[in-house]
């Protein structure tokens, strides 16, 4: 290390700025001595008052086994349990019926109706729009809510038991429970008779079949496998969940190739049960809210 | 500002003394160092025995074998970037993500994630939000689901083989910072990871007696392999399920 030319401790004086230095000279360079503009400092210690405020206001300090707990004992998971407490009492003053009626009189009351409507609406964008879509139109394998085809069921009970418990949720002991096998997979169909059963539905939807196919045969194999299910005519089950097979409206998609993908490797959707997340009001005013989208039964 | 008039009486004041440290860096780092140290110690270490920072709550396990893989997942692709994992004690956060997050519940998070940012969603009980199917899906092609997501698709995680073989390695090393993983639970790391995607596995007993509760199925749809995808959703669907709190007193921990 070199050595700097000692410190003088003289206050200088600076010709060219005409204010004093610190009295440091380090190789000749010096320093000048600019006070801190008196405004700044002033706010400076006014902030260190503030501080000595707060700590005994708030909690602070920490001390052998505890805290300084502050003048109001403030505490912000005691802040925040009040202020959802007052949120609740505000929605039971809104509507106090919301919780004692029923979905049916929930419905046929407007006052009632437009307080669960609302919660419904924010409830739906917070936790069902990720499968069934803003608005509830659903996507590939995530149910449609605004049309008229149920597969559980689309009357306000059949709705608030789906929302309460799920679909195949097993964490869920009541939740709806029902399979499509994996006819192919599981080695209960071959591949030609896989394709004449998906020729003989499409013939029921309408769709077209492929070309020479063997409808007769696949009927024999739908009344066979498919018949105990989703009827004879192919209607469907809501009590199983099995879905109407001779409307427009296809789940896993309308395509040949989807079909035949549907009966080999069997098709389960999951929903998760809502009982253990929301409250039995949010619940209701969901049901309620799915109800009026447009396919309410 | 002016020097003090005992610069001049030959015994400089302390505050003149500044010296010492300016010409002398190895004293200036020390200086340094103890300064740092004294905001460390009062602020940092007294959370480490207050009984009001410290609170026991039912429930809590470290993660299984399949969860950490997902978890290492989860902070090599960089989540925490976007998405927070810390419900804060606001009155609409509990209404929109539900019950304010309990410290305890990153009791064995090494590192925690609690991140800093929300271009997504908060995920700290994103667990059973959503199905496996859509979590796969999800993470395959974001806006196959959400429209208007701007979440990249990370759809490698479903086609790459986990790698089980760094598994114990990273138990062990979390042993050492303090997650109580057992000599049996390292020794069966990869075994219970196998375990926890098949419910038939033959060991699937002792993996549920060494885990209780945890979630056991084949989480990517794909019994074939074992993928990144399946220790990712095993993650994914354990966030924030652990704490009963029908069971949590509010009162008694109040902060």
């Amino acid at each position: 290390m070199t050595n700097p030319t000692p410190i003088s401790h003289e206050p200088d004086f600076d010709a060219v700025t005409g204010q004093s230095t610190t009295g440091h000279s380090w190789d000749g360079i010096r320093e000048l001595n600019t006070p801190l503009p008196r405004w700044w400092l002033w706010t400076f210690y006014v902030t260190i008052l503030w501080s000595i405020g707060y700590w005994l206001v708030y909690p602070a300090w920490p001390l052998i086994s505890s805290h300084t707990t502050g003048f109001f004992g403030y505490s912000s998971r005691a802040a925040v349990t009040v202020e959802v407490q007052a949120l609740e009492q505000r929605r039971d003053q809104q509507a106090a019926g919301l919780k004692t009626a029923s979905l049916e009189e929930i419905k046929a009351s407007p006052d009632l109706l437009r307080v669960a409507l609302a919660r419904g609406k924010a409830s739906f964008a917070e936790n069902c729009v990720g499968c069934h879509g803003q608005g509830g139109t659903g996507a590939p394998s995530y149910p449609n809510l605004t049309d008229d085809d149920w597969v559980w069921g689309g009357a306000l009970k059949d709705i608030q038991t789906t929302i309460q418990h799920g679909i195949r949720w097993t964490q869920n002991a009541d939740t709806r429970v029902g399979e499509m096998l994996a006819f192919g997979r599981q080695g209960m169909l071959k591949k030609d008779e896989i394709e004449q059963v998906v020729d003989f539905v499409r013939s029921l939807a309408k769709l077209e079949p492929a070309k020479g196919a063997d409808l007769a045969a696949g009927k024999a194999v739908y009344d066979a496998n498919c018949a105990a299910c989703h009827g004879e005519a192919g209607k469907g089950n809501r009590e199983v969940g099995a879905p109407d097979l001779t409307d427009a409206i296809w789940l896993y998609g309308s395509s040949r190739e989807a079909m035949i993908e549907s009966v080999h490797n069997g098709r389960a959707g999951i929903m998760p049960a809502w009982s253990s997340r929301l409250d039995p009001v949010t619940i209701k005013a969901l049901t309620v809210y799915v109800h009026s989208l447009g396919g309410g039964q | 500002m002016t020097t003090s008039p005992q610069a001049h009486t030959g015994k400089p004041s302390l505050w003149a003394r500044h010296k010492i440290f300016e010409t002398n860096s190895i004293l200036l780092i020390l200086g340094i160092l103890i300064v740092v140290s004294i905001g460390g110690l009062v602020e940092i270490a007294p959370l480490f025995y207050l009984r009001s920072t410290i609170e026991k709550v039912e429930g809590m396990r470290p993660y299984t074998p399949l969860e950490l893989a997902g978890r290492a997942i989860y902070v090599r692709e960089g989540c925490y970037n976007c998405h927070s994992q810390m419900i804060r004690p606001l009155r609409d956060e509990i209404e929109r993500y539900g019950h304010f997050s309990l410290a305890a519940e990153s009791m064995y998070d090494k590192p925690f994630q609690w991140g800093s940012k929300r271009t997504g969603p908060d995920l700290a009980r994103v667990g059973g939000k959503y199905s496996d199917a859509w979590q796969l899906q999800h993470l395959n092609a974001p806006r196959s689901l959400v429209p208007q997501s701007i979440m990249p698709g990370y759809p490698f995680l479903a086609t790459t083989e986990l790698d089980v073989n760094r598994i114990a390695q990273e138990m062990r090393v979390n042993r050492m910072s303090g997650v109580p993983y057992s000599d049996e639970m390292i020794a069966n790391a990869v075994t219970d990871l196998r375990a926890q995607v098949d419910p038939d596995h033959p060991q699937a007993d002792a993996f549920q007696k060494r885990y209780p509760k945890a979630a056991s199925r084949d989480f990517d749809g794909n019994p074939q392999r074992i993928t990144e995808a399946d220790a990712m959703i095993a993650y994914l669907q354990m966030l924030g399920t652990l704490v009963d709190f029908k069971q949590y007193d509010n009162k008694a921990n109040l902060r």
